[in-house]
């Protein structure tokens, strides 16, 4: 069952020029469970990750991960926040460079994690954990875009972290591929214990994966709860939301 | 539009405090440092020496003609050594490699950049300044003086090797003139000049490469301003480097006797002619004597 609330976001405003994203963001993320986050496109989902390990800066409000106030941090102690919540960004971005096992390898010299024995070790151990044993030597250039999302997500759990941020894990993807990521999520939940937020549009990853659900509408969270709940919700947005590719096409619908 | 410059300018003096800060800060990432070396300097070395020895070519035939009715070809040597050596060794060095380096290190900055690579390196606790930034800076820093160094010397071959055709003189005697005419004042101004050249070529490019928005079409509109940008910027500031460097110190007569150079002694002496004498003059009439040049042997 989902635990305390370990990151918050209080009253969040941000904007890029002129163009308003949040203003007044209200979310809690608790400890252990599956927090979706779904919204139409451009309505600030991704930045709203992006906010809570400092990647981009909110102009007011307040940002707390493990009781730490985030919004004010230096590149230099957000290394902290950053070790203990990770993110799979929307097109897996590794390291073109590299090699699979240099891209898993990364975090983990950064930080000094290990030998260099026990990196390797790591780096088979988490490529077994998503499915992609043997692909070590290989370049991403050589690799589909699941697989690439799958390696992806491979350098993100490197370094144990508490949190995992998904940024659209399956969002172009076949859909044997999304339930391969789908089963995926589930199974570090699993296995790792560990707090998921996931972005997305797919209603699939939503009823898969989700404990609960937050909607991204007019600037701010219009409705937070269970998937079945969201079902039955009186907001016709979310209605329509939720209802997938199976939902009627009305232009009023904004 | 002047808000737009200014905010630039400011960015780009954060960025490069920012570089010089970790630089400071070891564990230095050397493999990272001798890689950006390697593309940007060591694969530069054939663009620069195409453009240096054409240069020195073109340069010596226009002089050639040029003098030769005020009877002056002796002195195309003489002048060929002090416009490549002060002038167009380091700007154009600059300006070629810029448009190579510049434009690739925008190009793949900007990509990892709309492709979240570099929010990744920071996602996963690394800098990308002191990843990305610091050893591009650096290798420019040391490499485009040393291209320039390569670009003065081959540019001056090219320059004695035309005017050996053009005017008659002996290589033994085209290698003694330009050494009696650079000073190591003039190298010094040359070579310091560059190394501002290859920051400005450095900072601008990651600067651009890093801001980079707007997918594959942006990577290409970023990386043409690169281009832009860093060729108005080596032109503009070649003129203000250009007073304050020590080219224009004078060395004390005896240091430069002492050194065999004297670039700015009162009036060197004349150039020994060749044992062969010069070709004789394409045209008929004799040259004319050009006041406080060399009487006629």
């Amino acid at each position: 069952m989902p635990g305390e609330v370990i990151c918050r976001f209080t009253d969040v405003q941000k904007a890029f020029g002129s163009n308003v994203v949040y203003d007044g963001l209200n979310l809690e993320i608790r400890r252990g469970e599956t927090l979706t986050i779904i919204g139409g496109s451009g309505q600030g989902k991704s930045v709203c990750l992006k906010m809570l390990i400092g990647l981009l800066k909110a102009d007011g409000g307040s940002i707390t991960a493990f009781g730490q106030e985030v919004t004010g941090m230096t590149e230099t102690q957000l290394i902290d926040v950053r070790s203990r919540v990770a993110m799979l960004f929307q097109g897996g971005a590794l390291f073109d460079s590299m090699t699979v096992a240099e891209n898993i390898k990364y975090p983990l010299v950064e930080h000094a994690w290990g030998t260099p024995a026990e990196m390797d070790d790591r780096v088979t151990e988490v490529l077994e954990l998503v499915d992609m044993p043997g692909v070590e030597q290989r370049k991403p250039s050589e690799l589909s875009g699941g697989m690439k999302k799958r390696v992806a997500l491979a350098r993100t759990i490197a370094m144990q972290p508490e949190v995992i941020l998904y940024d659209e894990p399956t969002t172009g993807l076949d859909p044997i591929t999304i339930r391969r990521i789908n089963g995926l999520i589930l199974r570090l939940q699993e296995r790792l214990g560990v707090t998921s937020v996931v972005v997305t549009h797919d209603m699939d990853t939503v009823f898969t994966v989700t404990d609960r659900l937050a909607l991204v509408y007019k600037k701010h969270i219009a409705f937070t709860g269970t998937p079945d709940e969201a079902k039955n919700c009186d907001m016709r947005y979310l209605r329509e939301f939720v209802k997938g590719g199976m939902g009627t096409l009305d232009e009023d619908l904004d | 539009m002047l808000g737009a410059f200014f905010q630039s300018m400011g960015e780009i003096v954060v960025l490069t405090s920012q570089a010089t800060r970790e630089l400071f800060r070891p564990p230095w990432e050397i493999k990272l440092w001798i890689a950006q070396l390697d593309q940007g300097g060591v694969q530069s070395w054939s663009i620069t020496f195409l453009t240096a020895i054409f240069t020195g070519m073109v340069m010596a035939s226009q002089f050639a003609i040029g003098l030769e009715p005020f009877g002056a070809s002796l002195y195309t040597g003489k002048l060929v050594a002090l416009g490549i050596v002060r002038e167009l060794g380091p700007v154009l060095t600059a300006l070629l490699v810029g448009g190579r380096v510049g434009a690739g290190f925008t190009a793949e900055l900007g990509s990892m950049a709309v492709t979240e690579q570099i929010d990744a390196i920071r996602a996963l606790g690394a800098n990308p300044i002191r990843k990305l930034v610091l050893p591009r800076l650096l290798a420019m820093v040391l490499a485009l003086p040393l291209l320039t160094v390569m670009a003065d010397l081959v540019g001056c071959a090219g320059g004695i090797f035309i005017t050996m055709a053009e005017v008659g003189i002996t290589f033994r005697f085209g290698v003694e003139q330009m050494v009696e005419t650079i000073g190591v004042a003039d190298l010094l101004h040359g070579i310091g000049k560059s190394a501002f050249f290859g920051y400005f070529i450095a900072i601008i490019a990651c600067w651009v490469g890093m801001n980079t928005r707007g997918g594959t079409e942006g990577v290409g509109r970023a990386t043409t301003r690169t281009v832009v940008w860093t060729s108005i910027t080596i032109l503009v500031s070649d003129f203000f480097l250009t007073p304050p460097l020590p080219g224009h110190l004078r060395l004390s007569p005896r240091f430069a006797s002492h050194l065999r150079f004297a670039p700015h002694l009162p009036r060197a002496p004349c150039p020994t002619p060749p044992q062969s004498s010069p070709k004789p003059s394409r045209k008929t009439r004799p040259p004319a004597q050009m006041p406080g040049a060399c009487p006629a042997k």
